[in-house]
């Protein structure tokens, strides 16, 4: 009777300790917000489209085919040929590689320096956090567009070869993008540093480091997220912006920007909008996606936030 | 309040100073520049040329000589117009600003209408709606959306011309003259306003869902009163609020130009005189124009702060 009862108790305890993480919590909820799935699953698909698809294509990138050239949608060629008779379809499948690796490249940057300068401006105060916020202060209230155009044209004057500008494209970037980060990270640490555990670790005497890095930062991962899920967003907006002026990713490299150019060809723009609509709307579609899977992320990680 | 205020106006004449100093610095250390691009000149010439405009000092220096004319509202010359900056500025900056007030007019408008009413009706397919529109207006590259209204309206139905300010060769006067620029105003102010409409519809409605759940209004319910008073009269002020600040953000916007968007279609206004400027390295047009709209920005965040210590007294206790 009594190892009975303390039977019925362990399995109880034991349900309690199975009551889920946060993260599948989250998960949970994220899968019934049916707008927040739909974009996931298009996002993915996105993914393997650009990174995959290129190797199921039976045409080659840059391949010039004068046979071919300006040729509408067709069988052969679904979304059609450019004016050096390259496939489209496959040319925005290898734009797609580099537009959203430079998105995600950018927010990882922007992240990396957004939250190690908000943690150490608002863990240490003073001196330093007057600098740091001073700095982001200056950097926000630059126009963001005109900062990124003089970078590009600094890139042009270097004469920085094609390949190399991609890697220059998301530090510029991120460097547009880290001050609202370190603001947003500067103000979690504010309020987290007042709560009781880390009265806890000042007891036991841990390390600022081991503060910082290990009680800190991880308790902004959920804030984070989201906000690093607009900035791929924003990253590509901007990169693509960039490029479509010609001071991003300059040809022969593809970007989803810079096979817009194409419309700035009244004759292109006029007698062929394959030319110019499939990346468009690639750009559109992807951005939509991101900006409503972080909008259900951030439902989904803060319920009480649910509106 | 005195002493806020007095604390934030000093604070942005540090921002302001730091602003000024680095954009200064940026633009002294880009690489080539108006006389090192021109090719034709000899070396001897171009170092002439480089004494002339005052190049060949260190940087502080020539920064103090450039706050000083500045403040005398001194700001260079265009080396590409040949043209005094301020007087080039204010040539184009008013075009960029007629679309810029229509477009935030309307936007605004759109914004406190259907962010409030999706707000009221909530789950609704009205809200539904609603909010796809704005993820999606969100979303738009805006260099995409004006080709595609361009395209529709400007090639296709014909209606709307595809792009400058007047026709080629228009003489017209008057009355005549501003219908003609309204003409060429329409699909510039659409594309603006749905452009920025998304995420200020958003922050209404949000206010707006806030607001509703205080305890007031349900007392105000509970009151007796109407569903039209409770929510018009007693919500919608409190939900509005917040948003006085944000018009204050909006003070550079009216004089950015929109980058982008004159590019398209051809508007003569200040956003192309920036992107001129970037590609024929004529820098003391674009620094000068960068130092006004930080400046505006700076000037924007103060006021924000201010009237929303005005407004809501919370703040000021900080």
């Amino acid at each position: 009777m009594e190892t009975q009862s303390l039977l019925v108790k362990q399995q109880n305890s034991k349900t309690i300790v199975k009551s889920p993480s946060l993260w599948k919590q989250t998960y949970l909820r994220l899968k019934k917000n049916k707008m927040a799935m739909v974009s996931l699953f298009f996002l993915m698909f996105m993914f393997l489209l650009s990174f995959i698809g290129p190797y199921f294509s039976p045409y080659i990138l840059d391949r010039t085919d004068v046979a071919n050239m300006n040729q509408p949608p067709s069988a052969s060629h679904w979304l059609g040929t450019d004016n050096y008779g390259r496939d489209i379809l496959t040319r925005l499948m290898m734009a797609g590689q580099i537009s959203l690796t430079i998105g995600i490249a950018a927010m990882f940057l922007s992240i990396l320096i957004g939250s190690l300068l908000g943690a150490i401006s608002g863990f240490y105060r003073g001196i330093v956090d007057l600098v740091i916020m001073r700095l982001a202060d200056i950097l926000m209230s630059i126009p963001g567009l005109p900062l990124l155009l003089m970078m590009g044209a600094i890139l042009s004057e270097w004469k920085v070869p094609a390949e190399y500008r991609l890697y220059l494209i998301m530090i510029m970037l991120s460097f547009v993008g880290w001050p609202g980060l370190a603001r947003l990270v500067r103000g979690q640490i504010l309020s987290l540093k007042e709560q009781p555990f880390m009265q806890a670790t000042e007891v036991l005497g841990l390390s600022d480091r081991r503060k910082i890095f290990h009680h800190l930062i991880p308790n902004t991962v959920p804030i984070l997220l989201v906000v690093a899920t607009l900035n791929v967003a924003g990253s590509i907006l901007s990169e693509s912006a960039l490029s479509y002026l010609g001071l991003g990713v300059v040809p022969p490299t593809p970007s989803w920007g810079n096979m817009m150019d194409a419309a700035n060809n009244f004759m292109d723009f006029r007698k062929r909008p394959w030319l110019w609509i499939p990346p468009g709307t690639a750009i559109f579609l992807t951005v939509v996606s991101i900006n409503l899977l972080g909008d259900g992320l951030r439902d989904a990680l803060d319920p009480k936030l649910r509106r | 309040m005195k002493q806020y205020v007095l604390q934030r106006f000093l604070q942005m004449i540090v921002i302001l100073f730091g602003t000024s100093f680095i954009i200064f610095f940026l633009f002294a250390i880009l690489p080539g520049d108006f006389i090192d691009s021109n090719i034709s000149l000899t070396p001897q010439r171009a170092q002439e040329l480089k004494s002339l405009y005052g190049l060949d000092q260190p940087i502080l220096h020539r920064y103090l000589n450039w706050l000083g004319n500045a403040l005398h509202g001194d700001f260079g010359y265009s080396l590409k117009h040949q043209e005094k900056v301020l007087s080039l500025l204010n040539k184009y900056v008013w075009n960029s600003f007629f679309v810029a007030i229509f477009a935030l007019i309307l936007t605004w408008s759109i914004a406190l209408l259907t962010g409030v009413l999706s707000a009221i009706k909530q789950y609704s397919w009205f809200d539904g709606a609603v909010t796809f529109l704005v993820f999606a207006a969100m979303s738009f590259p805006s260099f995409f959306i004006s080709l595609l209204f361009i395209k529709w309206f400007g090639v296709d139905l014909q209606i709307l011309p595809i792009g400058g300010m007047i026709e080629t060769g228009s003489e017209n006067t008057g009355v005549s003259y501003l219908l003609e620029v309204g003409k060429h105003m329409i699909l510039p102010v659409t594309i603006l306003t749905l452009l920025s409409v998304g995420s200020l519809t958003r922050y209404f409605r949000t206010g707006m869902l806030e607001v509703i759940r205080l305890d007031y209004i349900r007392t105000a319910r509970a009151k007796g009163l109407k569903e039209r008073v409770v929510i018009f009269k007693h919500a919608l002020k409190n939900a509005i609020l917040p948003a006085i600040t944000l018009l204050a953000f909006e003070l550079p916007g009216l004089f950015s130009g929109a980058i982008i968007m004159e590019q398209i279609f051809n508007w003569p206004g200040v956003g192309r005189i920036q992107l001129e400027s970037v590609s024929f390295r004529d820098y003391p047009v674009l620094m000068a124009f960068t130092m006004f709209l930080s400046c505006l920005t700076i000037i924007g965040n103060f006021l924000a702060d201010v009237t929303y210590a005005a407004v809501d007294p919370r703040i000021r206790l900080r």
